[in-house]
């Protein structure tokens, strides 16, 4: 545990990418197996221990140490988990301290009901930078400004392979991953049987700033409405079928309703949406009826079917088609949806437009209350990884539409005065390695009460730290809940340390399915402020 | 006779009425005594001064040979009478010279601490622990948090960086009494042996813990007036604090500072001061080694001094031991 400690503390103080990938490919290089491969994991958000809430860690130390001389330490550093991991009595003497194996082995075994003790056991056998890294490790905010590209980066370094060679590997493998390294330090096979029915990295868009507008030629562009569910990836490889979201999440159990149609091989984009495609298209409040599920009752498959609407393939009939461009994807992917189950597949069209005006008087007229807005897509592009700039472009329908990420909540008034219903919420900012979350705006959530129980209960369980009525709740990279908040226009501020203030901003959705760290960047924001 | 009419506190600092003396005056006074080197304890201008040889050495050399108008070397342990009252240094095991003072009168006995740690250090008399009736003890770590770890460890931080980043040189800020012949002494215990480079402030206290035999093994001025070579790229500089942040740390090949001290344990501090590499080493004790200190004196009252005296006055109360803070003007919070 002390190496991998201690690289989170460097990796923090190192300003340079070059000297962060030394750091991990030294570590990769001197730390033996399974433990690198549990630090791989860690660098990379693949662990999780949902038993383990920030919250009782105050409790533990409270049990432990008197309350004035923690009110003091904790005012002077100024951050709980530090001041945790340093106060904590250390046992002192004999046992040798846990390898990170061990920690993850027994916060991967605790139980919502042993947790806490779990938790207490292990700061008592660590050194107080151990107990520092299990603690960010446990309630999974380590922010040591690595993201996962860069350590996949360091990884082909110390293994001299292509870092695309890894990406397209990535999704087959878990931790601790020695047949991984083994391949790495050239004592192995490259680990292909693991990566059955793979994810592969999804394409993603940008939103359409006002500047973009001067360099799109319309004649390049090909356009489709954006639909309002959830964006997926169904991979059917030799028999083996699975159901992707865009993170690369097995969300299969799921969707059995849908899993039993897919009977093709390849690899599909595209949203799942809730109805029958022939007839209707429900919306995003009928397919939340389906999500975070981990069984699904037949009454749930009658009333809410799920079918996928197709946006692009990525691998028709063993043929990886990726880069060929837009258009000739497109057809491909015509003619083999055409023999897929009509009531669960069908293809997204696409729009016709001479110009953008004419789009833009679709988009503002949609022709079904379930779509968003219309996506760009450049005829010429292949099918790329993450999320290039200029390719693809989405154009909502409300121009005035941003994902952030919930920071506080507060107690509400009146009837809602037990529920954590006003909302202070942030979107990211500062180096792309490393961002950080400025609050933009606070809002309340008009919805139904039981989403607004789930809310409540979500705040109680990701609370860092409590100031009167206010939460802050746990928001960081890897966790915390995005939030789609619509409003009226932006001004600029001085008020404000992000610069900008929305007018009537609303909670519009509750994005349970989107994680943290692809809420907007404040650039997003600033890119729809008016010209000044 | 009770302990506030043998020791007080007045602006000048802690003063001993019937003896007529200050322990560690921050003004000039008719006479001091004095526990240590470093400035914010050890200053020009008094009467008389009495402390060790080498704490008397050393403001020989920060302040020229005439700092004081009379100068009484103090022999560790010897017990001499000031105007009646027993007086005796013991060591403090903070720097070189370093000495607690025990004041004693009328069957009462006071230690007061000056700066203090207990960890080992090998260019240095190691603290004894003083039976007395109040003790007075420095709190500039004087919170839970602060938990100093084995320095051999923190020197093998800086050993594996080196071979990580061998271009690079190697800044470590140290304070120029003290922590950098300690930080250099653990070097060479760690069987570092190469040259080592250091700051022109470092060089005539270096020179004299030689001198005193602390063997500090080859070094090398870190920059020569008209001289424009560097020392090599993957050298380690010794340099104090305040030359790390200025132009002097730029001529190097691709600095890495480090900065040697207690305070690198808080990872704020470690941000603000833009380290790259935190070494915690502290020539002050840790919560650990002043309650522990506390406790070893048996000493029934504790006054606690320059650094965070809320804390360790709480510690006190819940066990059962009665403290109050003693304010004395002047001295730094932030030096170590
Ligand atoms: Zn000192």
């Amino acid at each position: 545990m002390e190496r991998f400690a201690e690289l989170l503390d460097r990796l923090v103080l190192t300003p340079s990418r070059n000297g962060k990938l030394r750091l991990i490919i030294d570590y990769f290089s001197t730390v033996p197996d399974p433990d690198r491969g549990y630090g791989l994991a860690g660098l990379t958000g693949g662990l999780d221990f949902p038993a383990i809430k920030p919250a009782m860690l105050r409790t533990l130390v409270m049990e432990r140490v008197d309350p004035v001389l923690f009110d003091y330490s904790y005012d002077y550093v100024g951050d709980l988990a530090e001041t945790v991991s340093l106060i904590w009595p250390s046992r002192g003497g004999g046992t040798a301290a846990p390898t990170l194996s061990e920690v993850v082995r027994r916060l991967a075994q605790a139980s919502r009901s042993d947790a806490p003790a779990v938790m207490g056991g292990l700061l008592d056998d660590l050194s107080p930078s151990g107990r520092f890294a299990a603690i960010k490790l446990a309630t999974g905010g380590l922010r040591v400004g690595v993201s996962a590209r860069l350590t996949k980066q360091a990884l082909a370094a110390f293994g001299e392979v292509d870092v695309h060679e890894i990406e397209e590997l990535w999704h087959g493998l878990a931790p601790p991953y020695e047949p991984f390294f083994a391949w790495l330090e050239k004592r192995g096979p490259r680990p292909q049987n693991a990566a059955l029915a793979p994810f592969r990295p999804v394409m993603l868009a940008h939103a359409v700033a006002e500047a973009d507008f001067s360099t799109i030629r319309s004649e390049d562009y090909a356009a489709e409405w954006k639909w309002d569910g959830i964006r997926v990836q169904a991979v059917n490889q030799g028999g083996v079928r699975r159901l992707y979201s865009r993170t690369g999440d097995d969300i299969s159990g799921a969707f059995p309703d849908l899993l039993e149609a897919m009977d093709f091989e390849g690899a599909l984009d595209g949203e799942l949406l809730v109805g029958d495609p022939q007839q209707r298209t429900g919306t995003f409040s009928d397919l939340q009826q389906r999500l975070n599920r981990k069984t699904v009752s037949r009454t749930m498959l009658r009333d809410y079917p799920v079918f996928m609407r197709c946006y692009d393939a990525l691998t028709l009939d063993k043929r990886d088609i990726r880069a060929l461009p837009y258009v000739e994807r497109r057809e491909l992917l015509e003619a083999f949806v055409s023999r897929l189950s009509p009531e669960r597949f069908d293809l997204s069209p696409n729009i016709a437009f001479a110009t953008l005006e004419e789009l833009d008087e679709k988009r503002c007229n949609p022709l079904h209350p379930v779509i968003e807005g219309v996506m760009l897509k450049r005829k010429d592009s292949p099918y790329l990884p993450g999320r290039p700039k200029g390719p693809w472009f989405k154009w909502k329908r409300d121009p005035y539409t941003v994902d952030a990420v919930l920071m506080y909540a507060q107690r509400g008034h009146g009837k809602r005065s037990s529920f954590y219903s006003d909302y202070t919420f942030g979107v990211w900012s500062g180096p792309p390695e490393d961002p950080v979350l400025v609050p933009v705006g606070k809002a309340y959530f008009g919805f139904t009460d039981e989403e607004l129980r789930q809310l409540d209960k979500y705040v109680r369980e990701n609370t860092i730290e409590r100031f009167g009525p206010v939460r802050a709740v746990r928001a960081d990279r890897n966790h915390g809940l995005v939030l789609e908040v619509a409003f009226e226009g932006l001004q600029r501020s001085t008020r404000h340390k992000s610069g900008v203030a929305m007018r009537f901003p609303r909670i519009s959705r509750l994005r349970w399915d989107k994680p943290a760290h692809e809420a907007d960047r404040l650039e997003t924001l600033e890119a729809m402020l008016p010209p000044s | 006779m009770n302990a506030r009419q043998l020791l007080r506190s007045r602006p000048e600092g802690l003063y001993c009425p019937s003896g007529d003396f200050f322990i560690d005056p921050v003004r000039p006074v008719e006479r001091a005594l004095i526990t240590h080197g470093h400035s914010d304890h050890a200053r020009a201008g008094h009467g008389a001064v009495m402390a060790t040889r080498e704490t008397l050495d050393i403001m020989g050399l920060r302040y020229g040979t005439g700092f004081a108008g009379r100068m009484q070397e103090a022999r560790l342990g010897e017990t001499v009478t000031v105007n009646g009252v027993r007086v005796t240094f013991h060591p403090a095991g903070h720097v070189l010279g370093s000495a607690q003072i025990s004041v004693e009168a009328n069957g009462l006995r006071i230690v007061a601490s000056g700066d203090y740690k207990r960890s080992r250090d090998p260019t240095c008399a190691a603290f004894e622990p003083i039976t007395c009736d109040v003790f007075i003890t420095e709190a500039t770590f004087g919170l839970p948090v602060f938990t100093h770890p084995d320095p051999a460890h923190e020197i093998s931080q800086l050993l594996t960086s080196l071979k990580q980043f061998p271009e690079r040189t190697h800044i470590v800020g140290a304070y120029s009494l003290g922590k950098a012949q300690r930080v250099i002494a653990l070097l060479r215990e760690a069987g570092y042996g190469e040259t080592i480079y250091i700051h022109g402030a470092l060089a005539r206290l270096c020179a004299y813990y030689e001198e005193t035999g602390v063997p500090l093994g080859p070094l090398q001025p870190a920059t020569v007036e008209g001289k424009a070579d560097a020392p090599p790229a993957g050298a380690i500089v010794v340099a104090p604090p305040s030359a790390m942040d200025d132009r002097w740390s730029r001529r190097f090949a691709d600095p890495l500072s480090c900065f040697a001290s207690g305070w690198m344990r808080i990872r704020q501090r470690v941000r603000q001061r833009g380290v790259e590499l935190p070494l915690i080493i502290s020539d002050h004790a840790d919560w650990d080694e002043l309650t522990a200190s506390i406790r070893d004196t048996g000493a029934s009252e504790v006054w606690v001094t320059h650094g965070r005296e809320e804390a360790l006055v709480r510690w006190c109360e819940l066990n059962g031991i009665s403290a109050r803070p003693l304010h004395l003007a002047g001295y730094e919070d932030e030096a170590e």
